[in-house]
């Protein structure tokens, strides 16, 4: 029995019509989805429960809650939101189904110990965390580097830091700079120095996109830190020696104190303010500078990872 | 709707219930009763959440293995049985026999929840005592299941009219678990780089999208659900589950039968 044509065309057409539409659909049951409370409720918080749920089958689920907990965090960060509440025990539940999950701990010592909106504030957390994982993976030095880092940047924890550098420092095939970090944290100095060895080393020694675009925006930060507090030095230093401060930046050229029109990491020149001041002219678009913004200036909510630029977070 | 699928959806019914299916209702009852009285005595201020939990868990799971394994035995039971001859070559054409197949499966689904349904709330009532507004979410959860339900019957009819049972069994059960995940498959597939993250959309956007269609565990919560997403999911579930059926029109209307 030959097929119908008429019967063809038109199963063939509301085949194409329903698969077009449900795409579609599903679209929009995802965003509504994504507005939904129960997205902030883990129905299942203990760990131990989950790993004997999960029937020895840990390893897929520890790779699920991972991807949950990258998205709740960039999904969170998206929105601008000050609370990531369930990052903390997502990393952990994570961990606990794959302790040799090493980018879990990772990605909570640079979320889970920053303060909001930049991280959940949970430094305490974050260590733990971390421990969890030096307990699980002795060899791996960039544990002890992440743990070093927490107590460096968000407790300035010197003593326990130095500790954690050192421990880390004798892993075979640490990174020498482990060693040189417990030295610097023993003693304290050269805080810009300091950090940005940190920043760089977490951008060279990790894939994870969010990470490193974390670290370079922290980087760029140091810089424009750097660069204000020498401009203004020099503002100074000029207005000693003709008794006026200089009306731009050509004055100091002139005058021999600066070889080129000084430029942020971002390629825009920095400003010089009537008050001898230097300001940066997006502050916008450098998140995490301490120097060189306007007074009273409120930062907007931080968009520096890979999903504020591609806008998967929102999907 | 056509007297001939009518008639193809009444008969559907019947032999299901002939062949027992509807049996399970005593399997389910036993099931929620004694966990009624279980969690009564066990349990400290979650006996509702349990009760709730655990019957609509049982609704979807009893119905998706109906929905499986009846549906993958729609076309080759015929086949087999030489009964589709005897109905082929009466004025019914193959897509009203499709059709017809796939409502009286939907409505044996529908007819088997209903009763569930009621076991639940009798559950609910025996742990509680009294209802309360919240558990009218219930109702919706029913709803979104007998949805789900619409398109697992699609799914294991189209694979039905082209695969032995076995396989079909098998390809129906992948999707509804493939299909359980979703969410976290279109999570996986945001995390993919470059030609593998569209390519990876494609197939989380292609495979059911079943994690929608489970509130199970907000409504046991007591948490509202959206109207918007009542509307939404309705029109998806009808929409993949008509894609499915399309596709075993399409399929069945060039099968060789002879």
């Amino acid at each position: 029995m030959r097929p119908s044509p008429r019967i063809t065309v038109i199963v063939s057409v509301l085949l194409v019509s329903c698969l077009l539409s449900s795409i579609l659909l599903l679209h929009r049951i995802d965003r509504l989805r994504s507005r939904a409370p129960l997205q902030d409720i883990l129905y299942v918080s203990s760990p131990k429960v989950l790993k004997r749920l999960s029937l020895g089958y840990e390893g897929l689920l520890a790779d699920i809650y991972w991807t949950r907990a990258v998205q709740y965090f960039g999904g969170k960060h998206y929105i601008h939101s000050a609370h990531y509440d369930l990052l903390a025990p997502l990393l952990e539940i994570t961990t606990v189904l794959d302790p040799h999950l090493t980018v879990a701990y990772e990605f909570g010592a640079n979320f889970l110990a920053p303060k909001p909106p930049y991280g959940a504030g949970l430094p305490e957390r974050a260590i733990a965390l971390n421990e969890y994982g030096i307990r699980y993976n002795p060899g791996d030095w960039h544990l002890y580097n992440d743990l070093g880092f927490i107590y460096y940047t968000e407790l300035k924890d010197y003593v326990h830091a130095a500790d954690a550098f050192a421990r880390g420092s004798e892993v075979p095939h640490a990174h020498p700079f482990l060693r040189i970090m417990a030295a610097r944290m023993a003693e304290h100095g050269g805080e810009i120095e300091m950090a940005r060895m940190m920043w760089t080393t977490a951008y060279q020694s990790t894939k994870d996109r969010s990470i490193q675009a974390n670290a370079l925006a922290h980087l760029r930060a140091l810089r424009v830190d750097e660069d204000v507090t020498l401009l203004e030095k020099l503002v100074s230093r000029y207005k000693a020696s003709t008794g006026h401060l200089p009306s731009s930046f050509y004055d100091l050229q002139s005058a021999g104190f600066l070889r080129a029109m000084p430029v942020d990491p971002l390629g825009h020149t920095y400003k010089l303010m009537a008050d001898g001041s230097v300001e940066v002219r997006a502050p916008d678009d450098l998140p995490f500078i301490e120097k060189g913004t306007p007074p009273g200036y409120i930062a907007p909510p931080p968009r520096f990872l890979p999903s504020d630029l591609d806008g998967s977070a929102k999907n | 709707m056509n007297t001939r699928i009518l008639h193809i959806a009444s008969n559907t019914f019947r032999e299901a219930v002939r062949d027992r299916v509807l049996y399970n209702l005593i399997a389910f009852a036993v099931l929620i009763s004694g966990a009624a009285i279980l969690v009564g005595q066990i349990s400290i201020g979650i006996e509702r959440l349990v009760v709730v939990n655990l019957g609509l868990t049982a609704v979807s799971l009893f119905g998706v293995v109906i929905a499986i394994f009846i549906g993958i035995g729609l076309v080759s039971k015929e086949i087999d049985k030489r009964t589709l001859y005897t109905v082929l070559s009466r004025p019914v054409q193959r897509w009203e026999f499709i059709v017809g197949k796939f409502f009286g499966l939907a409505g044996t689904l529908v007819v088997n929840t209903f009763f569930m349904a009621i076991g639940v709330f009798a559950a609910l009532l025996y742990v509680s005592r009294h209802f309360q507004a919240a558990d009218g979410w219930i109702l919706v959860a029913l709803y979104f299941i007998v949805l789900e339900f619409l398109i697992i019957t699609a799914l294991a009819l189209l694979f039905s009219s082209f695969s032995s049972p076995l396989l079909s069994a098998v390809f129906a059960f992948s999707l509804f678990v493939i299909g359980s995940f979703a969410e976290d498959l279109r999570g996986f597939a945001a995390m993919a780089p470059g030609v593998t993250r569209w390519l990876a959309t494609a197939t989380a956007y292609l495979v059911p999208n079943f994690s929608s269609l489970n509130i199970i565990t907000s409504v046991a919560h007591e948490q509202p659900v959206a109207a918007q997403l009542i509307v939404a999911n309705t029109l998806y579930a009808l929409l993949y589950a008509g894609m499915a059926v399309c596709g075993a029109v399409l399929i069945f209307e060039r099968r060789n039968l002879k």
